[in-house]
């Protein structure tokens, strides 16, 4: 069976991947210098004993490996721990997070695609002219950008235009579910504009160069000399091709957008999960920054091995 | 992390000659590629701002010069930031440290990188196995979120942050090096010194190093774009060092004290504009050095030209 080893296989090292960071973040936290209890128990008269109960309380007195299980243990049952800043359970502040960024980032990364390939079909299609000098320059340059930068830049020339801060409008009362969803997507312009921009560089170079491959092969070659029209050719023999490595390409920077999210929902205060690690670094709440690196992690993970069984599904050359 | 995704380890296994006459070689592609030139002009340019940077400043950086945000004028012509410190003077010392960080992260980079994948790809058999697995989580594991955490626990510093950038980055290092050193390793030259009875620490450095040296360099001068980049990331997140100026700082005190609501846009762009210009520059030379050492991605439809300052996975070898 080739498809169920293969999938037991990417399946294995995904869980083992998303172990490692579980593990990681465990002992990441336990080198800090001090602990919950010594910020704690840092009250006037503070007692050996009051330290003691803090750390029975915790479960700080019990050796690193039993709390190692114990984390373990709680966290199987989804608990991450309670936020500093808040006092809501960690998981429950991420879920929120997490819903508010999967549409904006989303909505960028489609626009990321949708012109990433455009101007790399382009590109590769008039190899070597001027169209594909500025095109393959910009998109270099557009990938150089700082995202950050970028998204200040777009702020300063756009924010009179457009919503610049947060995800709606406050003082909007009583909105109708239409009059919300306009203005949530208002909101959601410029940072799935600013996510679009950044991304769509990295595509292009993608594309063009999974376009160049394709167009120097023999079938290609074939549908040439056949008379085919050179749309044809290129959007039916090429392009069809070319989208194998690079769909894999972009469902693993899927993955990876999470990094985007948190530069640019830091600029725009978009309410996301980018936002929870940025608050959560400015106030040094541990549980949030913990709890956001596994859901991070763990999305990121969760996109590889998407991408593995989509490659698997539409090559069927592999074999392992 | 890979830095070009698209050369998968067959493909670096597959060319790379040191060209005859290997002293010059570097020379030999400056020689040849206009790219490359570009490149090296870029870089060269400002690496010499930053080494001279103590006497060509024309102010202080800690030195009002004039009103909070003063516009561009003659005397200052890059304006003033939020504290009357003129912009020119921190982006020349903001470049000294941006560089100084970004080579020492590559540099421990390519050690930790390069160190791995030569005992790795030399050695085989279990050791292999088991590093390029811990490689491998590394890969997927996303960079900046666990930037975060290492700089958050770790407290912020320079030493600290070259050394948390130095951790994201040697995983792709890392695998193209063992590729390459896996397939030195089969040549005649190197089991005939075998053979002579030379010591392992001898080929290596000897036979093996020399060999691959040039990929080395072309992949650091990518590892340094890279490195700036983080850097202004993290830096842009408050994980810098507060007390040291650059360029990521320079964007972080410019939206932190609302450059964008005094319309300060040249407190902001000139800044980003350094961090595109090095990344480009050094991605231009990187290539260049690349496709010299590896006609074979020169060949057209070949010729792969993506990069990637976003992490994207390099594939295991195995499931392409």
């Amino acid at each position: 069976m080739r498809s169920a080893d293969y999938v037991i296989k990417r399946a294995g090292f995904a869980i083992a991947t998303i172990f490692v960071a579980i593990t990681l973040n465990f002992f990441l936290f336990r080198v800090l210098p001090g602990s919950a209890v010594s910020s704690m128990a840092r009250v006037p008269h503070a007692t050996a004993a009051l330290r003691h109960s803090l750390e029975v309380q915790f479960g700080l007195d019990k050796p690193k490996w039993q709390q190692y299980v114990i984390y373990l243990q709680q966290l199987s049952h989804g608990n991450m721990g309670v936020s500093f800043s808040n006092q809501q359970p960690v998981w429950s502040n991420l879920r929120t997070a997490l819903g508010n960024t999967i549409p904006m980032a989303a909505l960028g990364t489609a626009l990321a695609i949708f012109i990433g390939t455009l101007t790399g079909v382009l590109s590769a299609w008039r190899r070597g002219t001027k169209l594909d000098q500025v095109s393959t320059n910009a998109a270099i340059a557009f990938y150089a950008f700082p995202t950050q930068w970028l998204a200040l830049v777009l702020l300063i020339y756009l924010s009179g235009i457009l919503p610049s801060h947060g995800m709606q409008n406050d003082f909007l009362v009583n909105p109708t579910w239409w009059e919300h969803l306009k203005d949530v997507m208002l909101h959601m312009t410029l940072p799935s504009l600013t996510f679009a921009l950044t991304l769509y560089g990295e595509y292009t170079l993608i594309v063009r160069s999974a376009m160049l491959e394709t167009l120097g092969e023999d079938y290609v070659l074939t549908a040439r000399a056949k008379g085919l029209p050179q749309r044809t050719i290129v959007i039916r023999h090429a392009l069809r091709n070319a989208m194998l490595p690079t769909t894999t390409l972009m469902a693993l920077s899927l993955g990876y957008i999470v990094a985007g999210a948190i530069l640019i929902e830091t600029v725009y205060s978009w309410p996301g999960i980018g936002n929870a690690v940025y608050e959560a670094v400015q106030q040094r709440d541990y549980p949030m920054l913990q709890g956001a690196f596994l859901v991070l992690t763990m999305s990121v993970v969760v996109f590889n091995f998407v991408a593995d069984l989509l490659y698997f599904k539409l090559d069927p050359r592999i074999t392992e | 992390m890979a830095i070009r995704p698209d050369i998968t380890e067959e493909r670096a296994a597959a060319a790379l000659e040191v060209p005859r006459g290997r002293r010059n070689w570097f020379w030999q592609v400056i020689a040849e590629s206009r790219q490359a030139k570009i490149g090296l002009g870029v870089l060269g340019f400002f690496i010499l701002i930053a080494v001279l940077a103590p006497w060509i400043k024309p102010y202080g950086i800690h030195q009002q010069v004039g009103p909070v945000y003063g516009p561009p004028s003659l005397k200052h012509p890059l304006g003033l930031d939020d504290g009357g410190i003129d912009m020119v003077s921190l982006l020349i010392q903001g470049g000294r440290i941006s560089l100084v960080v970004g080579f020492a992260a590559t540099f421990v980079a390519m050690i930790i990188g390069g160190g791995i994948g030569i005992v790795a790809g030399y050695f085989g058999g279990w050791l292999d196995v088991v590093l390029m697995r811990i490689t491998d989580y590394f890969l997927v594991i996303p960079d900046l979120p666990l930037a975060i955490i290492v700089a958050a626990v770790w407290g912020a510093s320079l030493t600290h942050l070259i050394f948390v950038i130095a951790l994201l980055l040697w995983t792709t290092t890392a695998r193209i090096i063992r590729a390459q050193v896996k397939s030195v390793r089969e040549r005649v030259y190197v089991k005939r010194a075998r053979s002579i009875g030379l010591s392992d620490a001898r080929i290596i450095f000897r036979h093996v190093l020399p060999q691959i040296g040039p990929l080395l360099i072309a992949n650091t001068v990518l590892t340094v774009a890279i490195a700036i980049f983080d850097e202004t990331a993290l830096s842009f997140l408050g994980l810098g060092d507060p007390s040291a100026t650059t360029w990521g700082s320079i964007i972080e005190f410019a939206f932190l004290r609302t450059a964008i609501s005094s319309g300060a846009w040249w407190a902001i762009i000139p800044a980003g504009l350094c961090v595109a210009l090095v990344i480009m520059g050094c991605y231009w030379l990187g290539q260049s050095i690349e496709d010299a050492l590896n006609p074979r991605l020169k060949v057209s439809y070949l010729s792969p030209r993506t990069f990637h300052i976003r992490p994207l996975a390099i594939r295991e070898s195995g499931s392409r």
